[in-house]
Parts: structure tokens; sequence; C-alpha cells
């Protein structure tokens, strides 16, 4: 990595989302989240199911369900606050700037529908002055960056494999040579051979492209593998976030630690596995004080009283726990 | 890539050859160079093909069951169908006889099936083309289907012309009627849990419950009033100066029945297609189209209708058993002369020919209608078609 | 990731909290009932019996309403409103012993099929589709007419051929359950089949064969009132399709007499309308869908800019 640092390509600020459910109380499903992203950098998104994280994810791009709202917060993006966009203008940036390869990929193509052709409609869409013969070379070339034969891009879904079709989803994303990739769980589901030729791809891309990437995921196998800074979320909140090194090498937060703890290591088959006790918290209304307040090993008395600020352990190292004040 | 085999079935650089596929014997890999581990591609037909020939095996099956329940219905069910035949009391029986011999009434039923002899069904001493079963399935198939008990007409000439008269006004109300249901359910499904879309559901309930006979009635009292014609295909007796004046005399009894059966499906429509549209839209390629920064209406025209509509037709096709029963009511309360009145009326007068050929050209028109509802859905459906 | 599991689960409680909660339930209950009602004290309700035999003259042929005649005279000079009260009798026995007809068929069908699977479902279910295809008013209209007319035979004929909405419903529930772990664990300790259908399919497959028997009661209460509009049922009971068949072919239209043809409809309507609410109530009541979808509309999804920065931002 060059010395200069990267052009910063998104800046999230104090973002906050709500969901309302029917005659539920109001769920706060990510709160508070900063980060910042830069150009051909891979950001890991971490944490269990439910923590917030895909949540985080769509509401970069204003795709959030219907009973979902953006109550706090920036997303800056090319000196813009996206969410000051109208509608319209999102659906500009949408793919064109930000695409997203979004969970089950299976599922993301349109089964009555050739493959080549809904790659096509999304250059048709943002690139609408590339002819017909030039578009089918692009979706060609896109086809074969994946590895996947160009002669069959008039195939349906269900005739690719379930690799192909995540490789094909991933060539549609790419298709409009946008800023940022946001990858959620890019290789749940699929075997473990096919898990490393995704993430072969994806860093490939990266390198090639100088694509900037955001990778959702539970697996810190894949994060120590593939990410340059990681982001820790817990129960919504931002637990730790901080470089690849930081996080793996000197973890601040409980929760870090015993997400790291519960990885099996390679390298020491002998230890044992630790859970972390206990289930993720529920959201609605959030316990007072830290979220992870109850399945903290080092749990202090004003731990349940008052959330802990984020704190800064070092800069670009920050980590939500009172452990951490003082330094 | 590993080397498969050698020999037959392997090319020169060892992979399996075109036109060979890997035969696995359960407990066993196969393994490289296993020589009997390959066999040639047995020829199949395309998915397509293959999804169509079931269906037609499975029609013509249906229409052979259909055909056999119709005879039998008519034979094993009380009444004998000669003296119901003549309606005057006062006939001898060798009137009796003579009637019955002419419909072929004195033959045996069937051949054989001694265990149904108390309803006297049949004996195995006779010559089985004798039997009424037999002459009935040879009369079928060229097209007689006797003669009507209180016209002496062929049966099959009234049915052709009663099916004329009935494929006009299911046709148009049909269409009608899909129209403007499909068109008010994909509202309802795109503006889904707003006031419109709960309206135009309560809407599609209360018409669904109207019984459709009396939907008819209310429409004939109110068009009685205003002018319009209380039944018939066309005025009675009346002379035309030019076809237009035909035309309009059509459509003016045309008018109430279609605004009937219009109605009448229009609600079930609608809320067939609201249903579909919902959970078409709820899958997780829309969700990609949004993203891929699509218009509400690119979608809804490149991806949600698409898919909505191919379990939309095969629900068509199959409701064309209830388009039937529809129109069995409006025929009889507007007086048309279609299928459906044919056999009300054919009920009334216990005309037995012409009822056991009106159901059976109503169960077969629906049979065919469903295969044809496969073929199309074979045509549409890229996961069926041939690879 | 489906649109449920991010936008949170649907509101939960108890069964009995939730129906009181669906309005269309509610009322779909509250109009069944009181049809069931009218039926039951139809002779305390009714101001006049419209079994008795009564002399009429002419002149009370096709009266108006009138404080004597609340819902006016039909064509035999009586009372509209009594045949209306008795009506409901014939429509709500045919339709309720009809389904019970077509539910056990419809079951029994559907809990072989699905929970024996192999040869019996896949002949049980050949036999469905022939019976899915066959037109139903038809093979009644044929059914009936071959045999006299009697309640009997109707109910018999409408629940012989009603049953195929149940029988699909129930074998699709029957093989969901099968699929589930505790029935596996059960056969594992031995329990014998039919143990494991009473004791655990038929518990999870009765709610859903609840609400559809509900909706198969009013297709149950149309086609009776179809039958007897097109003069197939007894001739010597009142009926409310009997009514409007009586009124159509005897003058009502030409008269004028819109009470004779709007009253024994409505009563159809009611009861058919009761269940349909109540059926569609059930039914989203035990499968509550969301009915949301990825094109719903964006306005609200992000607040606006004053609500996302409020002036006062806590310093780190």
């Amino acid at each position: 990595m060059s010395d200069a640092p990267h052009p910063v390509v998104l800046e999230v600020e104090g973002l906050t989302v709500e969901f309302q459910q029917t005659d539920l109380p109001m769920v706060r499903a990510v709160v508070d989240v900063d980060f910042t992203l830069r150009e051909g950098q891979v950001l890991g998104l971490v944490g269990e199911s439910g923590c917030g994280k895909t949540t985080l994810a769509l509401s970069l791009l204003r795709l959030l369900p219907g009973n979902g709202r953006i109550v706090g917060g920036r997303v800056g993006y090319l000196g813009r606050d996206l969410l000051d966009l109208s509608e319209n203008e999102m659906t500009a940036i949408r793919w064109r700037h930000i695409a997203m390869v979004f969970q089950g990929a299976m599922n993301a193509l349109n089964p009555v529908r050739t493959v080549g052709d809904q790659i096509a409609e999304a250059i048709r869409r943002h690139l609408p002055r590339v002819s017909s013969q030039e578009m089918d070379g692009m979706v060609r070339r896109l086809l074969d960056t994946v590895g996947i034969n160009p002669a069959r891009r008039n195939n349906y879904p269900h005739q690719y494999s379930g690799g192909m079709r995540q490789r094909a989803v991933i060539a549609m994303a790419l298709a409009c040579t946008p800023t940022i990739l946001i990858a959620d769980e890019p290789t749940t589901a699929l075997d473990v051979m096919i898990q490393a030729q995704i993430l072969r791809l994806l860093m490939e891309l990266k390198a090639k492209l100088g694509l900037a990437l955001i990778l959702v995921t539970h697996d810190l196998g894949v994060v120590a593998e593939m990410c340059d800074h990681v982001l820790v979320m817990y129960g919504g909140v931002v637990a730790e976030v901080g470089t690849v090194e930081d996080i793996f090498n000197q973890p601040r937060h409980p929760y870090t630690q015993a997400l790291l703890k519960a990885f099996p290591d390679i390298s020491r088959p002998a230890e044992r596995m630790e859970a972390i006790p206990g289930t993720p918290p529920r959201l609605d209304p959030p316990p007072p004080g830290c979220r992870f307040a109850d399945r903290c090993s080092a749990v202090m008395p004003r731990c349940r009283v008052d959330e802990p600020p984020e704190y800064i352990v070092r800069p670009g190292h920050r980590a939500r726990c009172y452990l951490v004040e003082g330094g | 890539m590993l080397r498969e085999g050698q020999g037959r079935g392997f090319d020169g650089r060892g992979y399996l050859a075109p036109g060979y596929e890997f035969v696995s014997r359960p407990g066993t890999l196969p393994m490289a160079g296993a020589k009997d581990r390959v066999r040639r591609t047995r020829p199949q037909l395309s998915g397509r093909a293959s999804f169509l020939v079931r269906r037609l095996a499975w029609a013509v099956f249906t229409v052979a069951f259909v055909i056999v329940l119709n005879f039998f219905l008519f034979r094993v069910l009380p009444g004998d169908p000669a003296r119901a035949g003549v309606r005057d009391p006062r006939l001898t029986a060798e009137a009796v006889e003579a009637i019955r011999v002419r419909f072929g009434l004195d033959k045996p039923v069937i051949n054989c099936f001694e265990s149904l002899n108390p309803l006297r069904l049949g004996s195995c001493l006779v010559n089985p083309m004798e039997t009424q079963f037999f002459r009935y399935v040879a009369n079928l198939l060229r097209g007689d289907l006797g003669l009507s008990y209180h016209t002496n007409r062929p049966v099959n000439v009234m049915l052709g012309e009663a099916l004329g008269n009935t494929l006009l006004l299911i046709g148009l109300g049909q269409i009608l009627a899909i129209v403007f249901g499909v068109g008010l359910g994909v509202i309802a499904a795109w503006k889904a849990r707003t006031r419109m879309d709960y309206s135009a559901l309560l809407f599609s309930l209360v018409v669904w419950s109207l019984p459709t006979f009396w939907l008819g009635i209310l429409l004939l009292f109110w068009g009685s009033r205003v002018g319009l014609p209380i039944g018939g295909m066309y005025t009675y007796g009346a002379t035309f100066d030019s076809p237009l004046e035909a035309l309009a005399d059509l459509l003016r009894h045309l008018f109430l029945p279609t605004l009937t059966f219009t109605l009448v499906f229009l609600g079930e429509y609608m809320l067939l297609m609201r249903s579909t549209l919902v959970e078409v839209l709820s899958e997780d390629f829309i969700l990609t189209a949004k993203a891929k920064g699509l218009s509400t209406f690119q979608i809804l025209k490149d991806h949600a209708l698409r898919n909505a509509m191919l379990p939309m037709i095969t629900i068509i096709a199959i409701n064309l058993g209830f388009t039937v029963a529809g129109a069995i009511q409006i025929e009889t309360v507007f007086s048309w002369p279609g299928l459906g009145g044919a056999i009300y009326r054919a009920v009334e007068r216990r005309d037995y020919p012409m009822l056991q050929g009106a159901f059976l050209l109503i169960a077969v028109t629906v049979i065919l209608a469903n295969f044809l509802a496969d073929v199309l859905y074979a045509q549409l459906d890229p996961r069926v078609r041939a690879e | 990731m489906t649109v449920d599991a991010v936008a949170g689960r649907p509101a939960r409680g108890g069964f009995v909290r939730r129906l009181g909660r669906n309005r269309t339930a509610l009322i779909g209950l509250i109009m069944l009932s009181g049809a069931i009602i009218m039926a039951v004290f139809a002779a305390w309700l009714a101001p006049y019996d419209p079994y008795a035999s009564q002399t009429v003259s002419i002149g009370q042929i096709y009266q108006p309403p009138s404080p004597q005649h609340p819902f006016g005279t039909d064509d035999a000079g009586e009372d509209v409103l009594s045949n209306f009260i008795y009506g409901s009798r014939v429509s709500l026995t045919v339709g309720f012993f009809a389904s019970f007809i077509s539910i056990a068929i419809g079951g029994v069908i559907g809990i072989s099929s699905g929970y024996l699977g192999g040869r019996t479902e896949n002949v049980l279910m050949r036999f469905t589709d022939i019976m899915l295809v066959i037109p139903e008013l038809p093979l009644a209209i044929v059914l009936v007419a071959l045999t006299k007319p009697s309640l009997l035979n109707i109910i018999f004929v409408i629940g012989v051929l009603g049953w195929t909405s149940t029988a699909r419903l129930v074998r699709a529930q029957t093989l969901s359950v099968k699929e589930r772990k505790f029935v596996t664990r059960a056969r594992a300790i031995g329990a014998s089949d039919r143990y494991i259908v009473s004791r655990h399919i038929l518990v999870l497959v009765l709610p859903l064969l609840v609400a559809n028997t509900v909706l198969v009661i009013s297709l149950a209460v149309l086609n009776e009132s179809t039958l007897s509009f097109l003069g197939l049922s007894d001739p010597t009971v009142v009926s409310w399709g009997q009514m409007l068949n009586y009124a159509l072919s005897r003058g009502a239209m030409s008269t004028g007499a819109w009470w004779a043809l709007v009253a024994p409809g409505l009563g159809i309507v009611w009861v058919v309308l009761g269940c349909t609410l109540l059926g569609h109530g059930l039914e989203r009541i035990l499968n509550p869908r969301l009915d949301s979808h990825h094109l719903g509309s964006t306005a609200g999804m992000v607040a606006p800019a004053a609500e996302r920065h409020p002036p006062a931002q806590p310093v780190r």
C-alpha cells in the first residue's frame, strides 16, 4: 500500500435506523454508526445475526423495507449527503456508484429472464448511450472476468450452478464500474471451494479496478484474509472499529475478544472454542447501559447504567467500552 | 480437474466424452478408468416436450374418464330413460318397447360385470360390440350424440348452435373481466396495505359473495326499468334492414349479461392478481432490480408482471370450470340461447340426450382449455422449456 | 433475506386476542351468528307460518312492503319476510351438512395422501386432479336431475363435489408437518402411525382446516341457492334460491315487485359474505402475511434533515 492515504469515498456519521413494527414498540436496529471508507480498501462488517449489519448495508443505498426509517446521521459520498437526495436522484446513484451483492444471491436473479439480459439492463439504465453491440461486448467481458463462459449469457439462471449464479451477480454488480461494492455474506451457503474462488475473485477485482469493498460477514476467517479495516457491531451499535491488525491482535472490546476466542484457530487446534453465553439482546426497547452487559465477562455495575461512548484506543482504533477509558 | 478415465466413453484428454454419462451404482463411486462406469446417454425428450406429452396424456385420460362417467351416470341412476323420454303415461307397453329398441336401450349396457347384474347391466354371452356402451362410444367418435327427446333434432347440431352463442357471451365477458381485473389487481398490489387496497379488497369480497344469478336478476330488473331488453339474444320476430341494425340489436341484448359476467369475474381476477403480484414483489430479485436503480414502473413492467402472469394464466384456465357455472346461471336468467341455457332447459324437460351431450361438451371444453393453458405455460416459463 | 426477516415479525398474542383485533373475522362472525340465530328461532321471529295452508285472494299477490308485510308479499300472496326467515334454515342446513361431507372427504384424502405418500398419494392426487377439472355445477345439475329432488340429495351432491380445496390444503399442511423433526423422533421411538397422525399432525392441520371449512360452507350455500334457483331443490321446502326462482318465473319483474327479488338474494349474500369475511379473517390470523413488498412507498424512509441533525450534538 502506498504511503499517501487513498481518497475517502464514503463517510458515514451517526447513522441511526429505526423499524416500526405493528403493535410492537419501535426498534432501533442501528444506532450512531460512524466509519470511513477509502478507495481500494476493504471494510469488514462483522457481528452475529441480527446485530444490524445487513440493515446498515441496506440503508447506505436506502433500500430498507417499508417499516424502516433512517432517523439520524449522514452518508457522505462525493461530498454530498446521500440522505438528502430525492428518491429519483438516488436511483441514479444506485448501482452506478454504489452496487450491492445481496445475501442469498441465488435468488437475486429473475428466473424468467436471461442472465445476459439482466446484466445488460443495468448497463442500459445507467449508460444509455452504449450501443447494443458494445453492450453485448461488455456483458461478455463481465462474465469472462468472473470466470463464466461468455457464451452462456443467454442462459437462464436455473441453468447455472449456485456458485455460477453468485459470480454472475457479482458480474452484474460491476456492470457500471461502481466505486463501492457492498457484499452481504457473499459466501454463505456456498461450499468451501467456491467460497475460496469468490473471495479470490473479489480481491482480484479490488486490485484491478480500485474498488472499495464493504464485506458484511460473520466469518472472521474471511475478515482476516481480505479486510483492511474491521467494524464489529453488536446489538446495533459499533462495538469496536480499527484496522485488521488492531482488531485481531489487540482487541479491546470484550465482545471482539469473545468473538475471536469463539473462532477456531487452525494454528492452535488443541485450544478449546468458547461460545459466548447468552442470546442477542432484544432491542425493543434496548437494555439500559451497554448492550453487551448481560453477556460480558468483564461487566461492571456502571455498564448497566449508561451506555459507554466510543473511546479512542489509538488513531483509527475505537472501542465502545468503559475498560478502554483512560487508555 | 481430475482425469476421469480412459477408453470407451472418454476423449483423448481423459474427460467424459459428449454423449456419454456416468452410471453410478449404489455404494460405489465412479472411478477413473473403470470401463463399466459409462454408458451412452439415453435419448430423452427435451424438458418442454416431455412436459407437454405428459399433460396431453393426462388430458386424454381425463376425457376418457368423463366419457365413461357420463355414460354410466345416465344408466345407473334411477329412472327409466325410455319412459322418461316419453311423457305420455298412456303409452302401451309395446310402444314403450318400440321406443327402447329405437334408442338402442334394449341392448345390454356393457359386457360381463355379472356382479352388477342386480341392475341388469350385462351378460358375458353378448357380443361386446352390441352393448350400449360400445355403441355409445362408437357414436361419440363419429360425433353423433343422439337425438333430443324434446325436439328430435340431433343433439350435436343443437349444441353446436348453443356453443357459438355461449362463446360470444363468455368471450367478451372474460376479456373485459381479465383486462379490468388484472389492471385493478396490479394497482391494488402496488398500493398494498393502503386504503385504496383495502377498499378494493372489500369490493372484491362482496362481489364474490353475490350469487351470480342474483346479480343477473338485479341488473335485469334495473335494465327493464331503463328500456333494455329482458332476455334472449335477438328481439323476437324482428326483421332488420341492415346488418348494422342487427348488430345493434344483438349488442343491446348482450349488454346486461356481459355486464353481469364481467362483474362476477372482475372481483375474482383482481384478488388473484393482487395476491400473486404481492408474492412476486417480495422476491429477492425485485430488491435487486430496485438496487440497480430501476424505477418502480420499470420494475413492474420488466420484472414483476412477467413473473406474475405465469401463475395467473394457469389459474385463469382452471377458472374456466367456474366460467361455465357462471354461464349457466346467466343464460338462465337472461334466457340466452347458449350451452348453459341448453342444460337448464334439458333439465326442465328431462331431455336426457341433450343433458348428457351438453355435460360432455362442457367437460371436454374445460379439459381442453386446461391443456391449452399448459401449452401456453410451457411456452412462457423458461424453466419448463427445452435446454 | 426475506422482507419479513428484516422488517420484523408480525404482532404476537393469543389466538382469541388476535381474533378480537381482526375486524374482518369479527364482522363475519357476527353476520354468520345472526343468520344462525334467525334460522334457529324462525318460528318465533316469523310473523306468519309459510307452511300453514292459507287461502289467498288475487289482491294479495305482490303487495309492496307494508306494516303487515314488512317485506311485501310474493306471487302466492305469502309474506316474504316469513319466507325469508324460514328460508335461512334450508340454506344453513344444507350449507353446514354438505360442507361436513366435503371436509370429511377432503380431510381424509388430504391426510392419507400427505402422510402415506408413494402410490397412495399418486392415485389420490390424480383423482383430485380429475375432480378439479370436471366442472362442478353441470355435474351437480346432472346428478340432481337424475335423482329425485330432495334436500338429502342436494346435501349429498354438493358435499361430494366440494372437497378438492380441502384435500389440497390438508395434504400440503400434512406434508410440511411430516417433515418436521418431532415427527421423525416420534417414529424413532416407535410411535404408531395412528398416534402420530392424531396427536401431532391433526393438531397442526386443524386450525387451517377450520378456516377452510368456513370458506367451504360459503361455497356450499352458494351452490345450494343456485341449485334451488334452477328448480332442482325440494319444492315443498322454502329456500332463498327457490323464492327467487318463483319470483323470476312468475312475473315479479314485470310487476315491479322488487321486494320479492331483493330480499332472498340479500339473505344469501348475508350468509355467504359472513362466511367469507370470517374465513379470510381466520386465514389471516393463522397465516399472518405481511403483504409488504419491495416496491412499497419510499416516502418515509429517510427522516428530514432537521430530524437527522438535531442542533445539539454531544461532543465526543
